[in-house]
């Protein structure tokens, strides 16, 4: 991964932020048995969920899976067919999108073509009929924050689609509002603006303790960002964790392949005290893994591994439990690690990454080499679904 | 050179059907009147050769447009319909906003339907239609005998003859032209302004004001062009629905050529028309500009 500014992020991690934890918390956000249908279609599926001040939360999931419908109930704009919505303990289904507390930045930055970008930023501020000192003051600090200022005169269509992006950020957080939807706020950005607005939107959130539901493709944004990241798959969330959770401990095989690389193994399990053998290919020794759910013999289960979990070397590494043969057949360099792509003699590939600790040259594997690879028995998870 | 026959196409067609002509009326205009066919003079005879064009150019003078400004008829003429167009044109918006709104926001597969509806008048004669109003606005006419049944009038209303059927002849003819333009530009906005409006904290009538209205700013510009030009100088209407009562400058000028004969005084009507139209014209075409550089 490459070396986003994350100070932020580690003093969340120091802090142990984690208010859903913590049965005494009260919970900003609360949606209660919602479901929303656009006709015979369900776009969101009987959702609960609480979210809680101060979160960062993610929503990550294919095109199509109902994460602006999610946000478009929060702001308002549309109402739930069932359930409740409550943002600190009230239900706010009735009330209006002008007389809420949040503020959504859209996917399509909907920016008012006839306005100005210092007016557009000035739009929600003006309508609170603040002081034009203290709207001129404001909307500086958004364009400086933004990096905006030589374009506050220009409109919309006279920038760029990244410029553009950040116009509609600004817009949306001139307002300070309690909770701040984002939805694929940076996609436009290019990857050095992009970490940097990440790291302004998290340095702001810890000024102003603003709530953000914010959706992403991203799933190294959302690693980056998030306090909980929230799966989503046909207007259900699959799983909500931290992203270190999310990505160490999947709850299923949707997840798991959802988020970075994995290696999925199928196979039968034959539980054999505190661990589990999983046989996946005649003639090859059973994987065995730690597990920590209900398992019967025989059952058909997957079995998912990081590929950085994974060694590579030229014999089985004696400590590790696992153990497999296999024969090289692509390397991917990526400069700092590669990816090795190996062939099981059961026909299976499975991909391992190492780190690049030396030079190209003395690299010690090449194409058609046959190696080991081991792992240690708490290095995959056991998936049932 | 295709390029350039490209470019001459519609240039030729502005000089023949419009240059040429103008050029002819304001000959014309400054001419005599005479008892001749056609009934003016100094005429052109290019059979004498040089001498016939200086002897033409000559005879010209101003002499009709002074006229003019000596008859307060025409001023008067001209003052009305100026007034009659601008009243009308406001009609025809406040007529045509609501309908182009609720087209724009109908379901899309309805807008084919409508657009159709708004534009199957033009199926019928113009003349037709016309002639249908002074029916309908007779004393004895369709909609005061409605009224009187229903109870909410036990007199007929005059409206036949008054600068309100006129108002209503314009209104009803030409709300197509302000209805299209309006409707084109709203159909354009983006749904998704209104609502960060309402989420900055607008109500729904303040993101009306703040980003609908302006928006369709250049259609209601374009459509109240399209209404005010032809009806200042329109005759048919005023003719047929305002009676005598009703000065309008189109109806002078169509007296001075057929009952007057008088081809120099009208043709000077028509270039001071001309005149008081190239303004609007221009405005006009500075909006169209204006509105194609940002829709860009
Ligand atoms: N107004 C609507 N009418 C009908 N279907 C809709 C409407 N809005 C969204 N949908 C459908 O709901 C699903 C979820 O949409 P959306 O929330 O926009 O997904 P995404 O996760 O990509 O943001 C999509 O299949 C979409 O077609
Ligand atoms: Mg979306």
């Amino acid at each position: 991964m490459a070396s986003a500014p994350r100070s932020s992020g580690i003093k969340h991690a120091s802090t142990a932020f984690a208010p859903w934890e913590d049965p005494d918390a009260k919970p900003l956000i609360q949606f209660k048995n919602v479901t929303k249908k656009f006709g015979d279609f369900t776009a969101i599926d009987d959702l609960t969920i609480d979210i809680y001040q101060r979160e960062f939360f993610a929503l990550l999931g294919p095109s199509g899976c109902g994460k602006t419908t999610l946000m478009r109930m929060l702001a308002g704009f549309e109402n739930p067919t069932r359930g409740q919505i409550l943002l600190g303990g009230q239900d706010i289904v009735a009330v209006p999108p002008n007389k809420r507390p949040v503020n959504m930045m859209f996917q399509s930055y909907a920016l008012f073509p006839h306005l100005s970008v210092w007016d557009n930023i000035a739009f929600g501020l003006r309508r609170d009929k603040l002081d034009q000192d203290k709207i001129e003051e404001r909307v500086a600090e958004m364009l400086r924050l933004t990096r905006l200022e030589q374009f506050a005169k220009r409109k919309p269509h006279q920038i760029s689609g990244g410029q553009r992006q950040r116009v509609a950020l600004a817009r949306s957080l001139a307002k300070a509002p309690k909770l701040l939807l984002l939805d694929e706020p940076l996609g436009a950005l290019d990857k050095k603006l992009r970490n940097e607005t990440q790291f302004e939107l998290m340095d702001i959130q810890e000024k102003t303790g603003t709530t953000f539901v914010i959706v992403t493709h991203d799933q190294e944004e959302a690693m980056t960002v998030a306090s909980r990241v929230a799966v989503m798959d046909h207007g259900k969330m699959i799983q909500v964790d931290t992203p270190a959770g999310i990505y160490e401990a999947p709850n299923s095989v949707y997840v798991a392949d959802f988020i970075g690389d994995v290696n999925i193994v199928e196979g039968n399990a034959t539980v054999q005290g505190d661990r589990v053998h999983i046989s996946f290919a005649e003639g090859a020794d059973p994987i065995i893994t730690a597990f920590d759910q209900p398992i019967s013999d025989g059952q058909r289960v997957s079995y998912a591994i990081r590929p950085e979990k994974i060694s590579v070397d030229r014999e089985p590494l004696a400590d590790r439990a696992n153990h497999v043969r296999g024969k090289i057949e692509d390397i991917g360099y990526l400069g700092d690690v590669s990816t090795y792509h190996v062939r099981l003699p059961s026909g299976g590939l499975i991909s391992a990454l190492m780190t690049n600790s030396r030079r190209l040259a003395r690299r010690d594997f090449t194409w058609d080499d046959e190696v080991w690879l081991s792992w240690t028995d708490t290095a995959g998870v056991l998936l049932t679904k | 050179m295709r390029r350039l026959i490209l470019i001459a196409v519609p240039y030729l067609w502005l000089v023949a059907l419009f240059l040429i002509p103008f050029l002819i009326v304001l000959k014309i205009s400054l001419s005599d009147v005479a008892l001749a066919r056609p009934p003016y003079f100094p005429q052109l005879d290019l059979a004498e050769g040089w001498a016939g064009i200086k002897a033409f150019l000559s005879e010209l003078d101003f002499e009709n447009f002074v006229f003019l400004s000596t008859d307060d008829l025409y001023w008067k003429a001209y003052l009305s319909s100026l007034q009659i167009a601008v009243v009308s044109t406001l009609l025809t918006l406040l007529v045509a906003y609501p309908i182009a709104y609720a087209m724009a926001r109908a379901a899309d597969e309805w807008r084919p339907t409508l657009l159709m509806l708004v534009i199957l008048p033009f199926w019928t004669s113009f003349l037709i239609r016309v002639y249908s109003w002074m029916g309908i606005l007779s004393t004895e006419g369709v909609l005061n005998r409605f009224l009187m049944w229903t109870g909410i009038i036990s007199e007929p209303l005059i409206l036949l003859n008054t600068k309100i059927a006129v108002y209503i002849g314009i209104v009803y003819t030409y709300l197509p032209f302000m209805i299209l333009p309006i409707y084109s530009a709203l159909e354009k906005l983006d749904e998704s302004l209104l609502e960060a409006a309402e989420d900055l904290g607008c109500s729904r009538l303040q993101a009306f004001w703040l980003i609908t209205f302006p928006l369709s700013r250049n259609g209601i510009v374009a459509g109240c062009f399209l209404v005010f030009i032809p009806a200042i100088g329109e005759f048919v209407i005023p003719s047929l629905l305002g009676g005598s009562g009703t000065l309008m400058i189109g109806k002078v000028l169509w007296e001075e050529f057929f009952s007057n004969r008088d081809w120099p005084v009208a043709s000077a009507v028509a270039i001071i028309l001309l005149l008081i139209l190239i303004i609007p014209i221009i405005l006009f075409q500075r909006n169209e500009q204006k509105a194609r550089e940002a829709g860009r």
